[in-house]
């Protein structure tokens, strides 16, 4: 049984991944899938809220590599927010903050995107 | 001389690293390290854990995977052996995170982040056997 999950919700043309329970290489298929998702539908102004990831593993932090560079080619973005400090620890670690908007709160960063005409 | 050792044989998939997450973070906690540091040893083992699985193993299910935890009176030693491809040390270099986004690479964080979370991490290839040896001293 898989500890993770992706709910899905909008506000605007800004998708919302709410990302709940540990992101590890098990589970890691589930965000990719997410992300292809989200694409599939052509939304690519994609707002990452982590207040419910508890865990989070090099292979999670892989996907989101994996897919910014061809997300802002499109024209969009992927946009963190509101991460527990133990999760934030590991993007720090690997320096993501210098690739990503990283934000304390889903109203942070939604703001990112607003200003950014997105 | 070891205070304390636990070991944990899982299969080589990646639904038993939460397994493997809950072992280290249940003895690493009784051996009396602070909660930052169990949650670096944990995310240490479940690399090299997943490491395994996907290189040593190449992606193969049912290979065994042990994981040894060694309490000492001045650090902590986890062991994680495998019979799998050796490790190759010539083979890896510390991964660019800019080169990495450009190259859309999903992969290849895991030595780097074992490294800086842990004191010290070192691999060795005995009777067949792999071991990554990874030490965490109390500070």
């Amino acid at each position: 049984m898989s500890n993770f999950s992706v709910g899905f919700r909008s506000s605007g043309h800004i998708q919302i991944l709410d990302l709940k329970g540990e992101l590890d290489a098990h589970t890691a298929s589930e965000l990719e899938a997410a992300i292809q998702k989200c694409q599939g539908n052509n939304q690519v102004h994609i707002l990452i809220n982590g207040s419910s990831l508890m865990y989070i593993s090099s292979a999670g932090l892989g996907v989101f590599m994996a897919y910014i560079e061809e997300i802002r080619e499109n024209g969009g973005d992927i946009k963190i927010a509101a991460l527990q400090p133990k999760v934030y620890n590991v993007f720090d670690l690997l320096g993501f903050p210098m690739l990503f908007d990283i934000v304390d709160s889903e109203d942070d960063a939604l703001g990112k995107f607003e200003s950014s005409n997105a | 001389m070891a205070v304390d050792t636990h070991t944990l044989t899982i299969p080589s998939s990646t639904s038993f690293l939460e397994e493997v997450r809950e072992f280290v973070t249940s003895h690493a906690t009784q051996a009396g390290f602070s909660e930052g540091a169990v949650e670096q040893m944990k995310m240490a083992v479940d690399e090299a854990c997943t490491n395994v699985i996907e290189h040593s193993y190449e992606g193969k299910g049912g290979q065994p995977i042990d994981i040894c935890v060694s309490s000492y009176p001045d650090k902590l030693v986890v062991v994680i052996r495998d019979k799998g491809l050796k490790f190759d040390r010539a083979a890896y270099k510390e991964p660019d995170l800019l080169q990495f986004a450009k190259s859309k690479k999903a992969g290849g964080f895991g030595v780097h982040i074992m490294r800086k979370l842990m004191d010290s991490v070192e691999y060795k290839n005995t009777g067949g056997f792999n071991e990554c040896c990874m030490t965490k001293f109390r500070s």
